[in-house]
């Protein structure tokens, strides 16, 4: 969002390659010497899994990687907890490297800062739901009665109060995801690795869990890296989007640029089927207010304005700029006849009124309902736009007024 | 980009792939050539018939027995602490179970093989155990009973580390291979009677050799158990910072349980059937039965005795199986 304080970077991923095979740095040189991947897998049996990746998240900021399988996705948030370790490259949280941390400083990290949540949930089959959550504190040295304390805690977050006891094997796959983020949550980590975590859901649970995992992040604030191979779920989740291919970096940018500007045709060809209404924002297709009406106004003041414009509906707002109403002719016309001395006195309150930044498909419900425009307020109540009908439309169908690409 | 562009390239790369390959490539050809090799290896035996050269001569015999006799004289103080620390387990526990009464070792059997087990495993084993109490040769299980958890006993607590070091490195894991090997396939005489040479007569050396038999499985199946963890869960422990210790002891042990206790259990079979043949150096029990039998040609007694070792074999068998499920019971309740 448009926060004026300038974003602290959480996570910097710099340069990072990493290589697989017995000699990774003779690798290495053969690509800087430009080789390309695929001569150097034939001729030295290496795997450059992951290609010169740099990138910052910043706190609190979702942070989505997607690739298609064989991206190199799961091996780079790998390096970010160092599970593996990166060729070359560095990787800094909160400005600590952790490219070059040794064994126990490294295990300090992963025990308080970064936790992990996995495709296959990996959860412990010999141990309960409490105990699975509580791996991480009792690895910690967490002492027992304050572990209970927040390990119920987190699995009342997740929605598993009541299976305390059960065991993974008797749990759907949906709710085994549950543990596995409990078990995350639970030691209060400030970063959430996600290696797809629902990536082996059913569609229906995936999207439910998504929902869920959206509406949990906006109550416990973390900064999370997000992999996944399912462009929708980017879309969703993401606030930025990075997307991978053969190890690298393909574009970095929110959704709405994703779609909007795609960088290649690999990207392109990705975002074919996407709905612009899901990503392109109000703020792409709204317009200039073409009237705004004080409220202390006189209903004269405002027939004079609105036929001078030939326009049959307008905003009223204080003198704060700040959305108040709406206002048709008609009912200024009737107004004059009642001699009303200012506007709010007749002013209906409730204008329909939506953020800048959300996807122009909440608009349309919006739109249906009524004749009026949609008015575009911002974070303070400040009407800053409009949308008519005709903006929605062209908007839906790619034609924005402001950022006109396709 | 799209897999379906793909697709087409590796279908025409393939298609000109197949015409261009020689004929001295194709599987059939090569058959022939190895074929023909071989024909001629023979060819020349046959020719060259006369030549009967000797190989040359190892005498590994000799090196052994030296190589014995060297250990014997300067390893001494060694071999005399072995003997006795397993001379004291076994000597006690012996005298304990014979101390006791029948009915009250009996049903300390009975209510570990419940609390393992179950009702039903409990039941059979106090039919059994009183069955061969009416053969007349409870005194002689109860010293074959000593004899084969004194052999667990060293096997477990030598087999489950090593098991572990197994997992951990692959050279150990290369290394103890053909030893276990070794082990298992070695006919037991000859390491008996240097068994007794190191050892002396009598009961120690039996279990020496029950433990060579006997601890392959335990170290087998540990390896096995831990290396077949998930790499996920390995990698989970990981994630939340967990000590090599912590990952050990709280996901890689409690997961091959199973695997371990199978490996146990596999001891406790094999161990049981060194009995006979460690009774021929005087370890006594159940095994010198079955000995005296043959010697007098006695069939019935030979047979009272090996249903006695039949009995507690599968008395040992059903108890130590369920071992590894008795934590998936306690679960569910």
């Amino acid at each position: 969002m448009s926060e004026m304080e300038k974003p602290i970077v959480k996570i910097s991923c710099q340069n990072l390659w990493k290589v697989f095979g017995r000699n990774p740095q003779h690798a290495l040189n053969l690509i800087k010497d430009g080789m390309s991947k695929e001569e150097v897998l034939e001729q030295t049996g290496h795997v450059i899994a992951v290609r010169d990746i740099s990138f910052d998240v910043t706190e609190g900021e979702i942070f989505v990687i997607m690739g298609l399988s064989g991206s190199g996705k799961s091996t780079l948030i790998r390096c970010i907890n160092r599970l593996i370790k990166p060729t070359m490259g560095r990787i800094f949280i909160d400005g600590v490297d952790l490219s070059t941390m040794s064994g126990a400083k490294l295990r300090r990290t992963r025990r308080h800062k970064v936790c992990m949540v996995f495709q296959q949930f990996a959860l412990f089959p010999h141990r309960s739901v409490v105990d699975n959550a509580a791996y991480g504190l009792e690895v910690q040295g967490v002492e027992k009665a304050q572990r209970k304390k927040r390990v119920l805690e987190a699995l009342e977050m997740v929605g598993l109060k009541g299976w305390e006891n059960s065991y993974p094997d008797e749990l759907s796959g949906g709710m085994q995801q549950r543990v596995g983020l409990a078990r995350a949550l639970a030691v209060d980590p400030e970063v959430l690795l996600m290696d797809e975590p629902f990536g082996a859901l059913d569609p229906l649970i995936r999207r439910q869990m998504q929902d869920e995992f959206i509406n949990l992040m906006s109550v416990v604030h973390k900064t999370i890296v997000f992999i996944t191979h399912d462009l929708n779920e980017a879309l969703k989740l993401g606030e930025r989007i990075a997307i991978m291919k053969d190890g690298q970096i393909v574009q970095i940018g929110s959704p709405e640029e994703i779609v909007s500007v795609p960088a290649d045709e690999y990207v392109t060809e990705f975002v074919r089927d996407v709905p612009r209404s899901k990503v392109v924002s109000v703020r792409n297709i709204m317009r200039e207010p073409e009237l705004k009406l004080y409220r202390w106004q006189g209903p004269k003041v405002a027939l004079h304005a609105m036929s001078e414009k030939n326009i049959r509906r307008a905003f009223i707002v204080d003198s704060w700029g700040r959305l108040s109403g709406v206002i048709t002719l008609n009912e200024v016309a009737r107004a004059i006849v009642r001699h009303v001395q200012r506007l709010d006195e007749v002013a209906r309150e409730h204008a329909l009124q939506i953020g800048p930044d959300q996807a122009i498909e909440e608009v349309i419900p919006l739109a249906a309902s009524s004749d009026n425009p949609v008015a575009v307020v911002d974070e303070g109540g400040r009407l800053i736009g409009e949308v008519p009908r005709v903006a929605l439309l062209l908007g839906m169908m790619g034609k924005e007024n402001s950022n006109d690409t396709t | 980009m799209t897999p379906p562009s793909t697709s087409p390239n590796e279908e025409t790369e393939t298609a000109e792939a197949v015409p261009s390959k020689k004929i001295t490539q194709r599987p059939f050809f090569q058959a022939l050539i190895w074929l023909g090799v071989a024909g001629f290896v023979i060819l020349l035996g046959w020719l060259l018939g006369d030549y009967r050269g000797g190989f040359y001569q190892l005498p590994l015999g000799g090196w052994v027995n030296t190589g014995v006799e060297w250990l014997i004289v300067n390893w001494a103080v060694f071999f005399d602490v072995i003997k006795d620390v397993t001379a004291a387990v076994l000597n006690n526990l012996e005298k304990f179970l014979l101390w006791l009464p029948w009915w009250s070792v009996l049903a300390l059997i009975i209510l570990l093989a419940w609390r393992l087990a179950g009702r039903r495993v409990a039941i059979f084993t106090g039919v059994a155990m009183y069955f061969i109490g009416m053969l007349g040769l409870w005194d002689l299980s109860m010293s074959t009973l000593a004899l084969i958890a004194t052999a667990v006993l060293i096997s477990v607590v030598l087999g489950i580390p090593t098991g572990i070091l197994c997992a951990y490195s692959d050279h150990v894991d290369a290394i103890e291979r053909p030893i276990l090997d070794a082990m298992q396939t070695m006919p037991a005489f000859v390491y008996l009677i240097p068994a007794l040479m190191f050892f002396g007569i009598g009961k120690v050396p039996g279990v020496i050799a029950t433990v060579i038999f006997a601890l392959p499985p335990a170290v087998r199946l540990t390896n096995l158990g831990i290396r077949q963890v998930p790499v996920e869960l390995v990698e989970a422990a990981h994630a939340f910072g967990s000590t090599s210790s912590q990952l050990l002891f709280k996901v890689q042990l409690p997961m091959a349980l199973p695997s371990i206790m199978a490996g146990v259990n596999q001891t406790i079979m094999l161990s049981l059937s060194m009995v006979v043949l460690a009774a021929m150096i005087a370890a006594g029990g159940l095994g010198r039965e079955v000995i005296m039998a043959l010697g007098q040609v006695d069939v019935g007694r030979g047979f009272v005795a090996g249903t006695a070792i039949i009995l507690i074999a599968m008395v040992l068998d059903r108890v130590t199986q369920s071992l590894g499920k008795v934590r998936r019971r306690a679960k569910a309740a």
